[in-house]
Parts: structure tokens; C-alpha cells; sequence
């Protein structure tokens, strides 16, 4: 019986383990949360703006820019886009020591985890917003709304709906990557389960954590499908919610899990996920 | 009044240019319901969009009330297109907004007070028939009902001139006919210009003043309706008004007049009394007659016996009715 839980939670008794848990829970439960609330926030500070720009300023767009201008934009946002996640962590770190005065820690890991999601940010509202009706905005147009009115009154209630499943899918990848903070030292949940669980062999720890990792996945999920719909009033067919979560999401550590996707649905991988 | 003046749009496309346009000149009177009709391509909706610039003409001016448009700085012409209502052939409300606040729209953003804009926009709902609908997406409601909301819309920023590109062409003919109602009776009420973009020829009939035919860019004939209706000019404004009418190119040879009816009683009667008032057996070779607004419109081609005698009486006859023109047909070929 021994034997069985020794390899099952791993060598470190199960009490011991229970006792860690309750001390150190909490705390990482909260860490997690806040640090995943913090990037998401400033990575749509950052990224939704740049959404807005990427639509409103190409060439046909209800104000058009520059081109030389729209091509650094994209150049730069697929540049980020592609740097993996581990490695930018590790890049950002003298720019985290300016702005925080610590490179390392939680706090820390919110300015990587924005630098890496904003450009995924960027896209997702640049996707949300192409959905608006090309005649409504015409219809705009000729009711003489400046271009400010179109972003502010048609395109953004527009594609509400879709920005809210946007926000649902981003917010769920940072939690994910922020599972990888803990190579820098960054709290909360997945370095949890990396440090503690996996690496020191406390598979109890491991479990508990991965689990409430996925709880709090699916409540992010549902409460984003939730709003979503209640938020769309655009009725019918197919626009509703599709984003659906796979068991594994929040806990990758693998660089580039794009391509462990393999068995993603279509419109999952077209999204992808920062790296 | 609304003025094109040598107005050309060109369009670069991956095959060269795109002459949508070709120096359109034509004029809009206060109060009028203006029908421009033409094929499919012709370049009826790149026309109405140069009148509030939502395309800009290559050449050419478009004079509002004396303003030319084009020549405005865009901050000044944003105000003045708000003066410019448009409806659409899909509605183009804002899906996310009731009713009510879809009407609010064009208020909200000229800036009225938000107490006021509902309070003119429950107004507008009631002009267009759907008091009950304030509350209600536009999800929710049928085609005609949708239209009805964008009228109200369109009424709701106090426009000069109402556009409607084709905005009847997504209904069923009752509601079409309806929408059509409504939109007369804005025009008579408010006295609020009407542009009337359309491919069938029975809106312009239903509730147009004016018609102006257009063909690949070109304008081929404008006038009233009466006129164009009764006698159109050119080939273009034939086929449209006749779409499967005469085809004089397969007639006989032979004595051939054509009779224009301007809104008097219908044909009928004028052969019969030419039977028996004047002796002459005329032959009906073809006829598409149309009754618009209470009037019968259209032309007839007669036969007439091979005897210059008899030709000059019915002639006669025919020149002294009233509403009725008649001219001797030589274009045909045997
Ligand atoms: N933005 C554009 N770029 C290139 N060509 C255009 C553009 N808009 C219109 N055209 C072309 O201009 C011509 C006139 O188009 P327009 O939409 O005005 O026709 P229409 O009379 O409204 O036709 P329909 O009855 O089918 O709506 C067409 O040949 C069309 O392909
Ligand atoms: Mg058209």
C-alpha cells in the first residue's frame, strides 16, 4: 500500500505535502490570478489599440495610414509574435529591472507576459473588428460620423461580442504561459507544480495544482462563453461562442506549443497562441 | 437642389480603368422624387454615393444648394452629408442596438441630448409604423420592419435629402409597395428630396416624379416620368421601359404609325372610334401600355391600310385627341 502511494504522490509523505499545500495555496492561487489579470489588462492596453490601428489604417480602412507605417506594425507584431515565450522571458529581463526594479519574482513576469501577449492581443481584435459589416459602416459614413465615431459607436459594439471571446482566449493563454514564470522565478500555480510537484517529486502537490489550474481555466471559459452570448445580439446562426478549451491548455511548458497542436480545431490553430 | 456637373468616376482596376461614369449632368429639384434606373452595372450606386461623396468623383462637381461638396474641407463635408439621409438595399442597422437606439444613432452623433433623441426617435418609430418595435433588435424583425427602422433612422438627423439605393429590392412586392408608401408620404409631408435608385421600373412608376435612364455610365434621358414613359428617346430608356415590349426591327413592312399615350383613357377606345368614325380598320401590331399613377402611359404601333387617304384621316383623327401623340414609324427594316 505504501509502495503504491510512494510512486502515486510521489516520495515526500502525503502529510507533509498537505501541510505545504495549505501554506503555500493560497498564496500562488492569488498570484496566479493577479499576475494573469495584470498582463491581461496591460496587454490589452497595449493591444487594442494596435487591433484598432491594424484595421482602421490599412488601405481601404476608414482611415487610412501610411503604408511604410502599416508594414513596421505588422513586421514588429509578427516579429514578437514569433520569439518563444522562454526566450523572451529571458530577453525582457533587463527591461523588467528598469521598470520594476527586479528582474525576477511575479511581479516580473507581468512584463514579459505582456510584451508576448499584446501582439496575440493585436490580432484578436484586428480579427473581432474585420467582422463588422462593411455596409454599416458605409451606413456610418453617409450619417457623417467622423472616423473616431465609426471605431468608437459601430465597430467596437459591433464586434462586442467577439471581442469578448477574444479577451476569453487571451486571458486563458497568459494563465498558461504564466505557468512557465517560474523560470524566473515567478510564483503562482504552475510554478507550483513545476517546482514543488515536479521537480522536488511531490506529485500530490503536482495534481492538486494542474487541477485547480484547469477549474480555473474552465470557469474563465465559461464565464467569457457566457458573456459572449448574452452580450450578442446579432442573432441566428454560427455566431455564436466556438472557442472551446482543451484539457491540456493551461499547463504546456514546451516551447512553441503550436505545433503540439496538431489536434487543435481550425480556428484554434489559425489563432494560435503567443509563444 | 441637388447639381452633378460633369461628373466622371473612374475606377483603376487590375484591367485598367473603369469609367463607372461618364460626365453626368443632372439636376434634382427641391421636393422631388427622382428615379435613376438602369441595368445592373450601370453605375446607379457609384451615382448616388457621388452625391454624399461617399465616392468621390474623378471629375466634375457636386453642388448642394449652391455648396460644391468636393470642394470642402472633410471636417465641413462630414456636416453636411448629415444632411443627406441614405437607406440601403440590406438595411444596414446597427445590429447591436434596439430599434430605438439604432434611430438615436445619427443624433447621438450630431450631439442632441440623449433625453431629447429618444423622446424624437419614439417619434420616428411612430411615423414608420412600429411604436411597438423600440425595444426589439434588429434581429428580430422582418425585412420590411428593418427598413421601416432605417427610414426612421434616416428620418431622425432631419435630412434634406433621402438617398435609397435600392431599397426595396431585398422585399417582397406587398411590402415593397408599403415601404414605397412611406417613403412617398415622407415626401410629401416633410418635403424631404428623394433619390430613388432602382432596376425595375415599377418603384419609379409607383412613386417617382422624375426618371433619368442610365446606361454604362452614361446618362441617356431625364425627365418626368410622364415623359420619359410616354415616348422614351433613346434605346437604353426603350428596353428598360419595354423590357419585353416592342421590337420593331421584326415588323412588317408596311403602313406603320406609332400612337404615345401621355395619360389619357386607355387605347381601346381610340381604335374602336377609329373604326367607326373614320372607316379605317387599323391593325394592332404591338402595345405595351402601363397605367402610372391613374394614367395609362406607353405606346402602340398600328398597321394602317395600304390607301394614303385613309392614312391621312386616321393621321388626322389620332393628332386631335387629347394625350396622344402619333408620328409615322420609318425606322423599321422589311
Ligand atoms: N470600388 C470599385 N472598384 C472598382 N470598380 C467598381 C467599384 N465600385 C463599382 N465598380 C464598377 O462600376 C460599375 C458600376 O457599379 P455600380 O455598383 O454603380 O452599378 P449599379 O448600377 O449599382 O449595379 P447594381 O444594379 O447591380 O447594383 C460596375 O462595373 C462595377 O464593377
Ligand atoms: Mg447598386
Amino acid at each position: 500500500m505504501d509502495e503504491f502511494f510512494g510512486t502515486l504522490f510521489g516520495s515526500t509523505p502525503v502529510s507533509q505535502q498537505l501541510g505545504y499545500l495549505q501554506a503555500a495555496l493560497l498564496e500562488n492561487i492569488w498570484e496566479t490570478l493577479y499576475s494573469t489579470a495584470l498582463a491581461t489588462f496591460f496587454s490589452y492596453v497595449i493591444g487594442l489599440p494596435l487591433g484598432i490601428i491594424l484595421v482602421a489604417g490599412e488601405k481601404n480602412g476608414i482611415r487610412p495610414l501610411p503604408r511604410p507605417l502599416m508594414s513596421v506594425l505588422n513586421f514588429v507584431i509578427n516579429i514578437l509574435r514569433s520569439v518563444p515565450f522562454l526566450i523572451l522571458m529571458i530577453v525582457v529581463m533587463p527591461l523588467s529591472r528598469l521598470i520594476l526594479g527586479t528582474s525576477i519574482g511575479t511581479e516580473a513576469t507581468i512584463i514579459p507576459l505582456t510584451i508576448a501577449a499584446f501582439p496575440f492581443v493585436a490580432r484578436l481584435v484586428e480579427g473581432s473588428l474585420r467582422e463588422t459589416d462593411a455596409g454599416v459602416i458605409e451606413a456610418a459614413h453617409a450619417m457623417g460620423c467622423t472616423p473616431f465615431q465609426i471605431v468608437r459607436k459601430v465597430m467596437l459594439p459591433e464586434a462586442l461580442p467577439s471581442l469578448v471571446t477574444g479577451f476569453t482566449t487571451a486571458a486563458i493563454t497568459i494563465l498558461s504561459y504564466g505557468a512557465m514564470s517560474a523560470a524566473i522565478g515567478g510564483g503562482g500555480l504552475g510554478s507550483l507544480s513545476i517546482v514543488n510537484g515536479y521537480q522536488r517529486r511531490m506529485y500530490l502537490i503536482l495534481y492538486v495544482t494542474v487541477i485547480l489550474l484547469v477549474i480555473l481555466v474552465q470557469i474563465i471559459q465559461s464565464v467569457g462563453t457566457w458573456a459572449a452570448n448574452r452580450l450578442d445580439h446579432r442573432g441566428g446562426k454560427s455566431r455564436k461562442t466556438r472557442l472551446r478549451v482543451r484539457f491540456n491548455d493551461p499547463i504546456h511548458l514546451e516551447i512553441g506549443p503550436d505545433e503540439q497542436d496538431g489536434d487543435g480545431e481550425k480556428h484554434r490553430s489559425e489563432k494560435g497562441g503567443f509563444q | 437642389m441637388i447639381e452633378l456637373r460633369h461628373v466622371s468616376k473612374v475606377f483603376p482596376t487590375a484591367d485598367g480603368e473603369l469609367r463607372a461614369l461618364n460626365d453626368i449632368n443632372l439636376t434634382i429639384g427641391d421636393g422631388d422624387v427622382f428615379g435613376i434606373v438602369g441595368m445592373s452595372g450601370a453605375g446607379k450606386s457609384t451615382l448616388v454615393r457621388c452625391i454624399n461623396l461617399l465616392e468621390r468623383p474623378t471629375q466634375g462637381q457636386v453642388v448642394i444648394d449652391g455648396k460644391d461638396l468636393c470642394a470642402l474641407p472633410e471636417k465641413e463635408l462630414i456636416l453636411q452629408r448629415r444632411a443627406i439621409a441614405m437607406i440601403f438595399q440590406q438595411f444596414n442597422l446597427l445590429m447591436q442596438r434596439t430599434c430605438l437606439k439604432n434611430i438615436c444613432f445619427p443624433m447621438e452623433i450630431a450631439g442632441v441630448k440623449p433625453t431629447e433623441a429618444k423622446k424624437r426617435a419614439l417619434e420616428y418609430l411612430g411615423i414608420v409604423g412600429l411604436p411597438d418595435k423600440a425595444d426589439a433588435y434588429p434581429a428580430q424583425l422582418s425585412g420590411g420592419q428593418k427598413q421601416r427602422v432605417a427610414i426612421a433612422r434616416a428620418l431622425a438627423s432631419d435630412p434634406k435629402i433621402l438617398l435609397c439605393d435600392e431599397a426595396t429590392s431585398a422585399l417582397d412586392p406587398k411590402t415593397t409597395r408599403d415601404i414605397l408608401r412611406l417613403i412617398q408620404d415622407i415626401n410629401r409631408r416633410l418635403g424631404i428630396t428623394v433619390v430613388v435608385i432602382t432596376h425595375e421600373m415599377a418603384v419609379v412608376e409607383e412613386i417617382c416624379s422624375h426618371v433619368a435612364i442610365l446606361d454604362h455610365g452614361v446618362l441617356q434621358e431625364t425627365g418626368t416620368v410622364e415623359e420619359v414613359f410616354s415616348s422614351p428617346k433613346t434605346e437604353a430608356g426603350r428596353r428598360l421601359v419595354y423590357p419585353d415590349g416592342v421590337v420593331i426591327d421584326q415588323l412588317p413592312a408596311a403602313n406603320v404609325i406609332r400612337i404615345a399615350f401621355n395619360g389619357g383613357s386607355s387605347y381601346e377606345p381610340l381604335i374602336a372610334s377609329l373604326a367607326i368614325d373614320c372607316g379605317v380598320k387599323a391593325n394592332i401590331l404591338g402595345a405595351d401600355t402601363r397605367n402610372v399613377n391613374g394614367q395609362a402611359f406607353g405606346t402602340m404601333l398600328l398597321g394602317l391600310p395600304d390607301d394614303p387617304d385613309q392614312i391621312a384621316r386616321a393621321m388626322n383623327y389620332i393628332k386631335n385627341q387629347p394625350n396622344v401623340t402619333v408620328e409615322e414609324v420609318r425606322d423599321y427594316h422589311g
